[in-house]
């Protein structure tokens, strides 16, 4: 393949990646987010006691997360016609991505929020804190690094997954290397997209790394 | 020696009563509950400095936390301030919790925040606006000796300048009650002495009544006024601490004592002494001098009265609530005379004194 129609290529399909990636994580984490604090909170005595809602909501993450990814995206078809008034192509295909990113996300948010020393939540509400107020003042700042590592490894993830929605014509780059690469017998598209996803998925996790370096006051730093 | 309390009338109203308090953990379905309280009777003085002293497990965490509801009692009262807090709806409880600071053993200080702004937390959790908070914040930060670590990370501070950090934010919301739980047990024994003399300058000067659990006698005795011992869910012993340490009457007080002042016979003296003298033998006397006799040349005056042949054993001088008291272990030859001498010389100068046992 000419190195110009090959860039092109790998450029459209980089571009697809991100839009699926980029909109799921951050539609995923506006739903997860919320479900994965319920998760850490609500478990009998703690911030927000509801027990039944608790099991409730663990059992259907729990099932999400088991049914594989291509079988997802397949049996939603209905639902993703639904809201996205197709079931094929980039935007389509955020649906399915979307639905199996926020139970993910739920579950990755809800450890980072148990790893709070609980004396910080007992020292809150020696305070006189509502159970909100150690939500957004205690318990998100200090478990703040943590959630950022959470979203990169969501965002990680998220660029595998996405390669499978190829499957409905999402596209995207390991769309791209399936059926260039795999299906027409073009080895240096293959190559070249395993490549740009390399260099994607590096530049999401050193992103992230430095971000919750950042954030993270725990230890000294001189 | 009899000190004035300055802050407040005698007749002023308590600031924490305990009445009847039991408390149970557990107890649903087949397991049994386990009783961390039983039966609690207490009153903590306004404006005072108050320990309750025990081993782990004995109930005295629990205890504090019914003081701002972090618990709630199974039965009895426990009464604030002239409020009941098991009486008190979730918002009642809050309001109570902004006028009663904690600090805690690991201090509690939020990783994610400098010390002003762990200082800030608790005047942003009652709604104060962000310049009033800063106006609050900085005289605290001086207040406990840390005004230039204001922009420092808990990380980067050793433990007795968290615990000061610690102290500035339950002091922010300017409480009438301190509670402090095992504040000093994660300290060093030179960092412990400096954390109590801030609380101390607290107590003093802000005239902030001062409620502390601790399972270190040290503790009672360098600052509490009052003591009470707790063991096994119950009050074994309350009063004065110079009265609970000079004489303590419960088993539980007296072996957690005994280290802490001196008070144990030392490994050496053995075999076990013998209650009755046998010819030859020298009688084992502790001598306790409080009050009026820690001044005076006494132990000179016993060898005077009663002969050389007085050897010393061991001894301890040594402060409990900022009183002299001291605590020495004589032998004598237990002869009847020398007996009788001595005797009649302690009922003269009204010497505290303790037969300890006879031996060779």
């Amino acid at each position: 393949m000419a190195p110009d129609m090959l860039i092109s290529l790998l450029w459209k399909a980089l571009l697809q990646t991100a839009h699926m990636v980029f909109v799921s994580g951050i539609v995923g984490t506006l739903i997860g987010l919320p479900i994965g604090v319920f998760l850490a909170t609500s478990n009998r005595g703690e911030l927000f006691p509801a027990p039944t809602l608790n099991k409730v909501v663990g059992a259907i993450v729990n099932a999400t997360r088991s049914t594989p990814f291509i079988i997802l995206v397949v049996a939603i078809i209905p639902f993703t016609r639904m809201i996205a008034g197709t079931s094929i192509g980039t935007t389509a295909a955020i649906v399915p991505l979307t639905i199996a990113t926020i139970p993910f996300i739920a579950r990755l948010i809800e450890s980072s929020i148990r790893e709070v020393d609980r004396g910080l939540i007992e020292a809150a509400r020696a305070m006189g804190a509502t159970p909100i107020q150690i939500v957004s003042k205690v318990l998100l700042p200090e478990a703040l690094p943590s959630i950022v590592l959470a979203l990169t490894l969501t965002l990680v993830s998220l660029v595998g997954y996405s390669a499978m929605v190829g499957a409905v014509g999402g596209g995207g780059l390991g769309d791209l290397g399936i059926r260039y690469g795999y299906q027409r017998f073009m080895p240096e598209v293959m190559l070249a997209v395993v490549v740009v996803l390399i260099v994607v998925v590096q530049a999401i996790q050193s992103a992230g790394d430095m971000l919750a370096r950042r954030f993270d006051k725990r230890t000294r730093k001189n | 020696m009899n000190r004035v309390d300055t802050h407040q009338s005698p007749a002023a109203v308590p600031m924490v009563t305990f009445e009847d308090v039991t408390k149970r953990f557990g107890g649903t379905g087949n397991q049994p509950a386990f009783t961390a309280l039983d039966g609690v009777d207490l009153v903590v003085p306004r404006g005072a400095i108050s320990g309750i002293i025990g081993r782990s497990g004995a109930g005295k965490s629990t205890l504090i936390r019914l003081v701002n509801g972090l618990e709630k009692a199974t039965s009895g009262r426990v009464v604030v301030d002239g409020v009941e807090v098991g009486g008190l709806p979730e918002t009642g409880l809050r309001d109570l919790r902004r006028q009663v600071g904690m600090i805690f053993q690991h201090f509690n200080l939020l990783s994610s925040r400098t010390a002003f702004d762990n200082v800030a937390l608790p005047l942003e959790i009652a709604g104060m606006d962000r310049k009033a908070i800063r106006d609050r914040v900085a005289p605290l930060l001086e207040l406990v000796g840390l005004g230039d670590k204001s922009g420092r990370y808990p990380a980067e501070l050793s433990g007795g300048q968290k615990q000061r950090i610690g102290i500035a934010r339950a002091l922010a919301t300017e409480p009438k009650l301190l509670l402090s739980d095992e504040a000093t047990s994660a300290l060093d024994p030179e960092t412990t002495q400096s954390i109590l003399e801030l609380l101390k300058t607290i107590n003093r000067d802000l005239g902030l009544t001062v409620l502390l659990i601790t399972h270190e006698m040290e503790v009672v005795k360098t600052i509490a006024s009052q003591v009470a011992v707790i063991d096994k869910g119950k009050i074994v012993e309350n009063g004065r601490t110079f009265d609970i340490f000079t004489a303590p009457k419960h088993e539980t007080t007296q072996s957690l004592l005994s280290a802490a002042i001196g008070a144990k016979l030392p490994e050496w003296i053995r075999p076990e002494p013998k209650t009755e003298p046998a010819p030859g033998d020298r009688a084992l006397v502790r001598l306790i001098f409080f009050g009026e006799t820690a001044f005076q040349p006494l132990t000179a005056r016993l060898v005077a009265e009663i002969g050389p042949d007085v050897n010393i054993l061991a001894g301890a001088i040594d402060e409990i609530a900022g009183e002299p008291y001291g605590s020495l272990v004589v032998s004598y030859p237990a002869d009847p005379d020398t007996l009788q001498r001595a005797s009649r010389f302690y009922q003269q100068t009204g010497l505290t004194t303790e037969v300890l046992g006879y031996g060779a």
